[in-house]
């Protein structure tokens, strides 16, 4: 695995984590450095998604070796909250619907919150009702959507454009979007992606957790990884995505097997 | 025995109450008495009062009211702005100068002399019909007790356009009070009732209240009951909804109040086609007891029920929630569904909840469920992956369980001001 360089943003070493009595992460090495966008693909069940949720904290999973770095200090160490105060961001594959409480305060308490730790002045209502309309703008999402509850009879696609419009509010560092294409039809994916594109700076990295090849058209990949069995098994730039379109996965399986005999 | 130097002392007052103006309102009052004195004490042997125990009720030495009223001052927080009119019950005693009662138009509201001069009729088929005297001690002893009361009376296709305010206060000063509501919609009409109880003092009193409510034909009741007195009051509350055919109840009762609450909500569908949806909250916390007894009667074909009952536990709290659902043998075609939703905060929170349903007719649809439970781990980790922490995470998603039942509330600052209640009480320490 390559050092630690200077603009290293997240180092992820021989990370193990199990869920009960299940072992799904069986040693993953990552490096992800500022301005990169990485993209992790792989069958289900491969812990793509494990890892996500490993990374932002989830109660359910164990680690139980390895190590990440995050802004090289120990990210596992801290809990989710602290996590996301710090920069780090989980677009959720399946985002949980709040009943009671609405888009707007949710937003607001969160962008308070998270900004608020980094020394920011709060926003009162009105304030952030104008920066909330500008981000929503970017996903044209519908101005009646702050005042529904969070999630609450949102469709597939309005639950991650709310996904990625969080996303644009926190302004993370590291973003790790699990599945936000999933569901999607070609519009929607359209407007999420140009969504995540225009979050995208020099100084920080997107980490993406997909199934299709189809979200790679749209958000450009620097580096392809391929998950199989809890452990990344190949690294490519962005054509092994279209490869891996063409050809499916069996025989990156049956490739790394050939290296590891 | 506590119990029955309890009832003697409870009933003594009753000998200086003046008399009734109505031959049959003085002999539903005697029939009362009678049945009061007949009835037991309820006990936990009492399989309708197996988990709430009220023996320290009956250890209370409790004075009768003693008429004062408080000043106009005291009341102005507890206004409701959208009500056109209020009726102000202190200890059970109608206060006409708190009050803003209306007559005329076929339409009434305030206090029972008057209108019993102006509607005798219909408080004569009303007063007294449906509660269950016969069999419920604290039903009896009220009517027993039966000489002031808030009276809505909607005519026949009156329209009520802004809700009535029932304000019944407990002064709080170690008080036992017998409050009492009557509301009667004529067939056709529609209005809105908020029943809303304080508390002033902080002595433990007694505030054993009673509502009838008569819905006739085709008419549509929008019924809002809400417990906000102090912890140290002990509430017994009655309230029985009878539904003519084709009537519409909307109904919710909110539990906030009180060291030990135990509300009885009998609705009666006494036609077909009856639609009703009735939500209720219980939000305690600290070494509050809080029962709700609920009873949906399906007597005719073609009725409705929608039941949510939503309760959250905190501190060492005790909640009871029993939700009887009887679908008689003539109720063909009856659709009938409740929802019981238990929150528990703390591990020495406690909830007894159980659904009864008795179904005697055999083209129906019924269905029930009952969850308890802690919020859910996921819920949780969503919000602290924004940032929050654990206890605003926690606080945030109690509030909304909570405030999903007072948000249907069609009286908005009633909603407001419930929603800043729960939202205080969801974020104090004793309620974790």
């Amino acid at each position: 695995m390559t050092k630690q360089q200077g603009n290293g943003l997240l180092e992820v070493r021989g990370l193990t984590a199990r869920v009960g009595d299940r072992q799904i992460l069986k040693g993953i090495d990552l490096a992800i450095r500022a301005g990169e966008v990485h993209a992790i693909m792989g069958p289900n069940g491969s812990g793509k998604s494990t890892l996500a949720k490993v990374l932002a904290g989830h109660p359910s999973y164990e680690v139980t070796g390895g190590e990440v770095l995050y802004e090289g200090r120990n990210l596992l160490e801290l809990p989710p909250e602290e996590r996301a105060r710090a920069g780090v961001f989980l677009g959720f594959q399946y985002p949980i619907e709040v009943p009671g409480v609405t888009n707007s305060a949710f937003l607001r308490l969160a962008y308070n919150t998270v900004h608020g730790s980094r020394g920011k002045e709060e926003l009162d209502p009105l304030e952030f009702d104008d920066l909330v309309r500008e981000k929503m703008k970017l996903l044209q999402m519908n101005p009646d959507f702050l005042e529904r509850s969070v999630n609450a009879g949102f469709s597939g696609g309005e639950r991650k454009r709310n996904e990625v419009l969080q996303m644009a509010l926190l302004e993370p560092r590291l973003a790790i979007l699990d599945e936000t294409d999933s569901g999607l039809d070609i519009d929607a994916l359209r407007i999420v992606a140009g969504g995540v594109n225009a979050l995208r700076t020099a100084d920080n990295g997107i980490l993406l957790v997909t199934h299709y090849q189809r979200l790679l058209n749209y958000i450009v990949p620097d580096f392809v990884h391929v998950m199989d069995g809890g452990r990344i098994i190949k690294t490519g730039d962005k054509s092994l995505a279209l490869e891996l379109e063409e050809r499916g996965y069996d025989w990156v399986a049956r490739e790394y097997k050939a290296k590891a005999a | 025995m506590a119990e029955t130097a309890f009832l003697d002392s409870l009933l003594a007052p009753r000998s200086r109450l003046p008399a009734a103006s109505s031959g049959w309102l003085k002999q539903r009052r005697s029939a009362a008495l009678e049945r009061a004195g007949a009835l037991s004490v309820p006990s936990a042997r009492d399989e309708d009062w197996r988990f709430t125990d009220l023996s320290p009720l009956y250890r209370l030495k409790l004075q009768p009211a003693d008429g004062k009223a408080p000043d106009a001052a005291a009341l102005e927080p507890l206004a409701i702005a959208e009500a056109g009119t209020r009726v102000v019950l202190v200890d059970g005693r109608y206060v006409e100068s708190l009050s803003r009662p209306m007559a005329g138009d076929g339409v009434y509201v305030g206090g029972l002399a008057r209108a019993l001069q102006l509607h005798e009729a219909a408080l004569q088929q009303a007063l007294a019909s449906t509660a269950r005297i016969e069999s419920d001690l604290f039903a009896a002893v009220n009517t027993a007790f039966l000489h002031d009361a808030a009276v809505v009376y909607v005519g026949p296709d009156r329209k009520l356009d802004t809700p009535v305010h029932i304000l019944q206060i407990s002064t709080g000063a170690g008080t036992a009070s017998h409050p009492r509501v009557l509301v009667v919609c004529g067939r056709g009409s529609e209005a809105t009732v908020v029943e809303d109880f304080v508390s002033l003092g902080a002595q433990s009193s007694l505030t054993n209240a009673l509502a009838e409510i008569a819905v006739d034909v085709n008419a549509g009741l929008r019924h809002v009951r809400v417990q906000r007195e102090a912890d140290d009051v002990y509430h017994i509350g009655n309230t029985s909804i009878a539904l003519a055919r084709d009537a519409r109840l909307r109904s919710w009762a909110v539990t906030l109040g009180g060291r030990l609450s135990r509300h009885n909500f009998n609705v009666l569908q006494q036609g077909e086609g009856i639609d009703c949806e009735i939500d209720g909250l219980a939000l305690i916390s600290g070494r509050q007891l809080a029962d709700t007894h609920s009873f949906i009667d399906h007597a005719h074909p073609r009725g409705r029920s929608r039941q949510l009952h939503k309760t959250v536990v905190g501190g060492a709290a005790h909640a009871v929630f029993n939700g009887k659902i009887r679908v008689n043998a003539g109720a063909q075609q009856t659709d009938s569904g409740q929802q019981s939703r238990t929150l528990l905060l703390t591990p020495r929170a406690h909830v007894d909840a159980k659904p009864q349903l008795e179904i005697f007719a055999d083209d129906v649809k019924c269905a029930h469920g009952a969850t308890v439970g802690q919020l859910e781990a996921d819920e949780i980790f969503y919000l602290k992956s924004r940032g929050l922490s654990e206890a605003t995470a926690r606080n945030l998603l109690t509030y909304a369980f909570a405030a999903e039942v007072v948000e249907g509330i069609p009286v908005r600052s009633l909603v407001n001001a419930l929603e800043e209640r729960i939202m205080q009480q969801t974020q104090t320490a004793e309620l974790k």
